[in-house]
């Protein structure tokens, strides 16, 4: 290739410089910004795990699997992944490439910016580059493949199902300029490169496009330099509002993975890493399908790429109307293809509201729970649900008498909370009081191991109380643990179970076979329509602080009739408020996981 | 000490008139579901913090109603947010959204 432009400059490439210099130092300043934000203890955390190799590694496995690859999306749907994977890898690979090709054939413009982007225009083919063929082939390539990927993100404004969403989000006017902008650069670049490919050489898709247009239009030199103004204003239009868009993620993303893999977490509801995971939502809407409230049509505004945009826009009306209304299911962070912690920021905003009272619990006198005996020493805690739903209870001491444990229920005349309720409601200090006092309780019992019968507890138990050297444990591995011992043994029947996955058990704490394991010895396990990560939340959720009766029916009844789908004979779970809130509405059958088993006894 | 007899208790008559319906008024407007209480006490009844302060929604509520807002706030001063008398509340009322109303609205220092 040789140089066809003495300065290696046009004015063209200014709308382009312009916004590749706003848009760096715009997001080195905002990198800067969420860097200072985080806590000192967080910073040394992210630097030092930036040496450590074992990250490192997965930082960049992340980054090509997460930001070019889109596996998550892949695994969701081909079509949607394809359309992600092709605009995202193919940009990158042009870019690079770009650059491979300046390096190649003229090193002494490595310094300028616009080069590798705008090669074509500065260069013409010379004898000697057939080799370049590979490279001329190869930008052709990921051009056609980007071009395939902006069609399809046409097709989806109009037809998302095909993409596997229903429901997709609702553009602001800056997001569809921006969008407009970003499909306009591929075609308009595809244009421009076709005017110069005679000069500068080009392949399948240049080099016909080219002769195509000498053909058909007269004089087609002179439109040589318009598409490549065009080119470069669309590449300006779009980087001047990246940042205010939601293409900001794809510098975000790039910062927040390290600082997820680092093991930073939201501590601040919207500042440092609340504010990274908050620029990161691609607005994708996959959180809008996802969330258990869009059966209802009005709460479709509630999922968490509008909580996001509200956060952005600090709209502090919205943002708790928003935050209080979740169930906090956690689904939405399940599926996010980014990992925005939906349910983890909601918590943030509801911590930072002000109350005029304050609950304290130093006046409570509660009974110690002494252990006596040798060996395993279970302490029992039923959690304040149980007063509202007794068979659980009643049922698990059935099966540990009958498997011969030792053990000893230590809220049977009533105790404090677990402190979960009080923790997702926002109000941290009043929570650690509780978890102080339970612990305390806990750590003075001499037990070995804490069975707790609802989810709810167990996650913060998991979670918040660092017990050491107690074991804790939830109820359905606990059976599924005596079954296995051959403790105690249940005999089949001939009837199907379904299994609903609660919130807080399955994406909370990642227990998903156990309780699978159990039915499948108690009888038939069919698989609800959504299950696993993908379970639809009972709708009783205590993690709403707003959401009132009438609105979480139709979520209640659309959680039953996708547990249905395979008519069950009974529906089983194993929190005592998804038992509480489906027996209110389902004509199945629901039962405790330790109701099950302790009938079979 | 009393052995027998009567003791003098201090009126419990409330002036209605001089009463400062402010910020009950204000919980109503922010928490329409304060009027729909019928006093049934399932709330009470399940509450788990009852047997340490005496909680019972109900009552908070009436005493907020009638100026008697110090007993509401010794009331509430343990309420766990655990939503039992969500659970059981026959008229569907929102507890925790209520109460979490009330500790916005009202404010200890000033009763």
């Amino acid at each position: 290739m040789r140089e066809i432009t003495a300065l290696g400059y046009s004015h063209f490439i200014l709308p382009f410089m312009a916004g590749m210099t706003f848009v760096l130092g715009y997001c080195i300043i905002s990198m800067v910004k969420v860097f200072i934000e985080i806590t000192p203890a967080d910073r040394r955390k992210f630097l030092l795990s930036l040496v450590n190799p074992r990250i490192m590694l997965k930082n960049i496995r992340d980054i090509f699997a997460d930001c070019l690859l889109h596996v998550k999306l892949w695994k969701r749907n081909k079509l949607l992944g394809f359309m992600h994977s092709s605009i995202a890898f193919g940009w990158f690979m042009i870019i690079l490439i770009g650059h491979i090709e300046v390096f190649i054939y003229t090193p002494d413009r490595v310094n300028r910016m616009w080069y590798p982007i705008f090669f074509r225009y500065f260069v013409a083919v010379a004898d000697e580059t057939m080799r370049g063929s590979l490279f001329f082939f190869l930008m052709d390539f990921f051009l056609l493949m980007i071009l395939i990927g902006i069609i399809l993100a046409m097709v989806k404004r109009v037809r998302s199902l095909m993409f596997g969403m229903r429901r997709t989000t609702r553009n602001t006017l800056l997001d569809t300029i921006a969008m407009l902008a970003l499909w306009a650069i591929f075609p308009l670049r595809l244009l421009a490169e076709g005017f110069t490919a005679d000069i500068s050489g080009g392949s399948f898709l240049t080099k016909s496009l080219n002769s195509v247009l000498h053909n058909f239009i007269s004089n087609a030199e002179i439109n040589a330099d318009p598409t490549w103004w065009a080119y470069s204003i669309a590449l300006g239009v779009f980087m001047f509002l990246l940042p205010f868009t939601r293409y900001m993620h794809i510098p975000a993303e790039i910062m927040l993975i390290p600082m997820r893999n680092a093991g930073l977490k939201i501590r601040h509801a919207r500042k440092g890493f609340s504010r990274l995971q908050v620029y990161s939502c691609p607005s994708c809407g996959v959180c809008i399908d996802a969330c258990p409230m869009s059966v209802t049509k009005a709460h479709t505004k509630d999922a968490t790429v509008y909580l996001n945009r509200q956060i952005k826009r600090r709209n502090g009306k919205r943002i708790e109307e928003i935050s209080d209304k979740c169930l906090l299911c956690g689904k939405c962070s399940a599926l996010c293809p980014v990992g925005v912690q939906g349910d983890k920021l909601r918590i943030a905003q509801r911590s930072v509201r002000k109350y005029g009272l304050e609950p304290h619990y130093d006046n409570i006198q509660l009974p110690s729970a002494a252990m006596s005996g040798e060996g395993e020493k279970v302490l029992y805690f039923a959690g304040c649900m149980s007063s509202v739903t007794p068979s659980i209870g009643k049922s698990l001491t059935a099966i540990l008498e009958k498997a011969g444990v030792n053990y000893e229920q230590m809220d049977k005349d009533g105790g404090l909370c677990c402190g979960r309720p009080m923790w997702t409601a926002g109000r941290f200090n009043a929570a650690r009081e509780m978890i102080a006092r339970n612990k305390d309780i806990i750590e003075k019992s001499g037990a070995d191991t804490l069975l707790v019968s609802c989810p709810i507890c167990y996650r913060i138990f998991v979670e918040r109380y660092r017990l050491e050297n107690i074991r804790v444990v939830h109820h359905t591995v606990f059976i599924e643990e005596l079954l296995r011992q051959g403790r105690i043994s249940i005999g089949a029947d001939k009837k199907k179970y379904v299994f609903h996955d609660p919130c807080e058990l399955g994406r909370g704490t990642g227990i998903y076979e156990q309780p699978r394991q159990v039915l499948r010895i108690a009888g038939e396990l069919v698989e609800a329509r959504k299950s696993g990560q993908q379970s639809i939340c009972c709708g009783g959720s205590l993690g709403s602080l707003s959401l009132d009766f009438n609105r979480r029916k139709p979520i209640i009844n659309s959680s039953i009739e996708n547990l249905t789908a395979m008519s069950p004979d009974t529906i089983v779970t194993a929190c005592p408020l998804c038992l509480n809130t489906f027996s209110r509405y389902s004509t199945t059958p629901v039962k405790d996981i330790a109701q099950v088993v302790a009938d079979k006894l | 000490m009393s052995i027998f007899g009567f003791k003098i208790s201090p009126s419990s008559a409330i002036n209605l008139s001089e009463l400062d319906t402010r910020r009950w008024d204000e919980l109503c407007r922010k928490a329409p579901d304060a009027r729909r209480c019928m006093a049934c006490g399932s709330c009470s009844a399940t509450c788990p913090a009852a047997q340490f302060s005496g909680m019972s929604l109900r009552k908070v509520l009436l005493d907020l109603q009638r100026g008697r807002e110090k007993e509401a706030y010794r009331m509430m001063s343990n309420c766990m947010l655990c939503g039992k008398c969500l659970m059981v509340c026959p008229r569907g009322i929102n507890t925790r959204e209520l109460i979490l109303k009330i500790s916005q609205i009202y404010k200890e220092e000033d009763r």
